[in-house]
């Protein structure tokens, strides 16, 4: 899946596969399979396909009495419905019984787009990652979700895998092998690291391309698993480097911004700048205008990056 | 199924005389939890796992089990006590209800007690679980049949009906679902707090075969039992109706003993009812 895809059509081809591989994987949907694609897998096996209607709850309880007798459920909806939605069913019935459900919501974060605020879910990644028993995977491209299916059938436990709306273009090197917990350095640097999940990747890697042209070295690390977090790695480049940027897809507010900024304020305190969706909610536009209007851009990271190695300098 | 033998209803009646000492006997130890609904559930756990359920405690993860979800799940000493009974826990566990390090959870909890099915605790959620195994059931083409408790308060959640639908639209007979009637829940009378009624109609309205017995009469509750588990095409909701607190002549109907435990005289006062 070397090409330009959105991450839950990688999701809806993968389930495929992986529903052809193991009899015991089932998906549950509400209604909306045709967006999250599952509707790929109700077509090949419609025993193991249950469209719950527009019952988000009941279908987070039913999928949890699945996993109890023995099967895999991925349980698709979108982001908002999928968290927020039916957080105690999901806290009380999956992730305090650590049952293995894998939730796979689609169309998080801000580029969902024109269907506005009420449907761009910028606090999914800060409500499950609270919850004790819970993994949190945020895929970077169509071949990473595709491994992350398969790493998360794998896996015994809940799963939260957060998935996206429009196309986005492959940005992990083909081959780099994918493991659950441990994130990927993309790109070597010294004087500062940009820690990225989902689409903020890609203009990582285009901040850190800037910056180099302005004569400095910025590492790109990949959280794909923002938990359980690769707290070595992500010491390993705060010593390197002395100076963060994270950015997601997210509010700054308790996601990959926050954990990051507990790892680093408990174990090696260097300037952390989080860019993410400052606590506020989106509005409808075309995902493009949106991410600039929200500061969700490589010109923004740099910006970032500048802070932080500035405030670097006043502390050394 | 046959008619129930005057020896079984006695062998009953004192297995659930015995089980109701063991619960007041651990929320007097314990000095909390939930005697009132506990009181009004024992009789249908009672028929449940010792005259229908296809249980074995030394196997205890078969799948093929029957499955018992307490909906409920205040009123797990009832269920802590049968399970103990059965020998699925040491008996000695019960008098570590809801103190630190115990297996024996304030509300049941499938990953620290043998014999619990399902964590419960949140009410409403008891039923969508019960669907899930049901329907896990059909998958696997097993025949163990799945058991929910739910009681009258909780019908207040809207995902209990949510979970009704689904358990209508799959058709899953081999569900039996018990609605424990008692009438009260913490702030009052049901009918008082927020009426759920008319509660036979609504199951019905929503594609369940519907069955209403006296909650504490085995021989009825045996029946309708019977009468769930051959009926096909749809699920069967069975509303039980019982007294809050059954047993005890101080607790019963009365609203306090929802949530609170004995002093040492109640106790003790309670202990010599049961002994009749």
């Amino acid at each position: 899946m070397r090409e330009e895809m959105a991450t839950r059509e990688a999701y809806g081809k993968a389930l495929v596969k992986l529903g052809r591989n193991n009899s015991k994987v089932v998906v549950l949907d509400a209604d909306l399979s045709k967006s999250t694609k599952t509707v790929l897998f109700a077509e090949e096996f419609p025993l193991r396909f249950f469209d719950m209607g527009v019952a988000e709850a009941d279908m987070m309880g039913t999928a949890a009495g699945l996993a109890a007798s023995g099967f895999i459920p991925y349980v698709s909806t979108f982001g908002v419905f999928a968290t927020g939605r039916v957080y105690d069913q999901i806290r009380s019935s999956i992730a305090y019984t650590k049952l293995n459900v894998k939730i796979a919501a689609s169309h998080t974060g801000i580029t969902v787009g024109e269907d506005g605020a009420s449907h761009q879910s910028i606090e999914d990644i800060a409500l499950m990652r609270v919850l004790p028993n819970m993994t949190v995977v945020v895929p970077a491209d169509a071949q990473q979700t595709c491994l992350a299916v398969e790493a998360a059938a794998k896996h015994e436990g809940p799963v939260y895998l957060r998935l996206g709306r429009p196309k986005v273009p492959p940005v992990i090197p083909e081959g780099l092998p994918f493991e659950l917990g441990k994130a990927q350095l993309l790109r070597e640097g010294d004087d500062l690291v940009f820690i990225a999940a989902g689409i903020t990747v890609k203009l990582a890697l285009e901040a850190a391309s800037l910056m180099e042209g302005q004569g400095i070295s910025a590492a790109v690390v990949n959280v794909h698993t923002i938990k359980p977090l690769d707290e070595a790695l992500l010491l390993q480049l705060a010593q390197k480097t002395g100076a963060i940027v994270t950015a997601e897809e997210h509010s700054v507010i308790g996601g990959l911004g926050g954990a990051v900024a507990e790892l680093i304020s408990e174990n090696y305190p260097v300037p952390v700048m989080r860019v993410g969706i400052n606590d506020c909610f989106g509005e409808s536009g075309s995902p493009k205008e949106l991410l600039q209007k929200y500061g969700l851009t490589a010109e923004k990271m740099v910006a970032a990056g500048r802070a932080a190695l500035e405030k670097k300098a006043r502390v050394y | 199924m046959q008619a129930i033998s005057a020896a079984t209803v006695e062998e009953l009646r004192l297995k659930a005389r015995k089980l109701r000492k063991d619960v007041i006997t651990m929320i007097y130890e314990a000095g909390s939890g939930h005697p009132g609904g506990a009181l009004s559930v024992l009789d249908i756990l009672v028929v449940l796992y010792y005259k229908v359920m296809n249980i074995d405690p030394q196997i205890e993860k078969n799948p093929h089990r029957d499955r018992l979800v307490l909906s409920k799940g205040h009123a797990c000493p009832a269920l802590y006590a049968v399970l103990a009974d059965k020998g699925f826990f040491p008996p000695a566990y019960l008098s570590s209800l809801r103190k630190i390090g115990s297996p024996l959870q304030g509300h049941p909890d499938m990953r620290k007690t043998p014999g619990i099915d399902m964590s419960t605790g949140s009410l409403g959620q008891g039923l969508s679980a019960a669907n899930g195994m049901a329907l896990a059931a059909r998958l696997n083409q097993s025949l163990y049949r799945t058991y929910v408790i739910l009681g009258d308060g909780e019908s207040q959640e809207g995902q209990v009906w949510e979970a009704a639908m689904t358990s209508a639209h799959y058709r899953l007979d081999n569900l039996t679902a018990f609605l424990d009637y008692n009438g009260l829940q913490i702030d009052g009378w049901i009918r008082d707090v927020k009426s759920p009624e008319p509660l036979a109609d609504k199951w019905r309205a929503f594609g369940w075969h519907v069955l209403e017995v006296d909650g504490h009469d085995y021989a009825s509750l045996l029946e309708a039992i019977g009468r769930a588990n051959s009926y096909k095409g749809a699920p069967t909701m069975i509303i039980a109706h019982t007294v809050k607190g059954k047993g005890i002549s101080f607790m019963e109907n009365q609203i306090d003993w929802h949530g609170r435990a004995p002093n040492k005289e109640e106790y003790e006062k309670a202990l010599a009812e049961l002994e009749h």
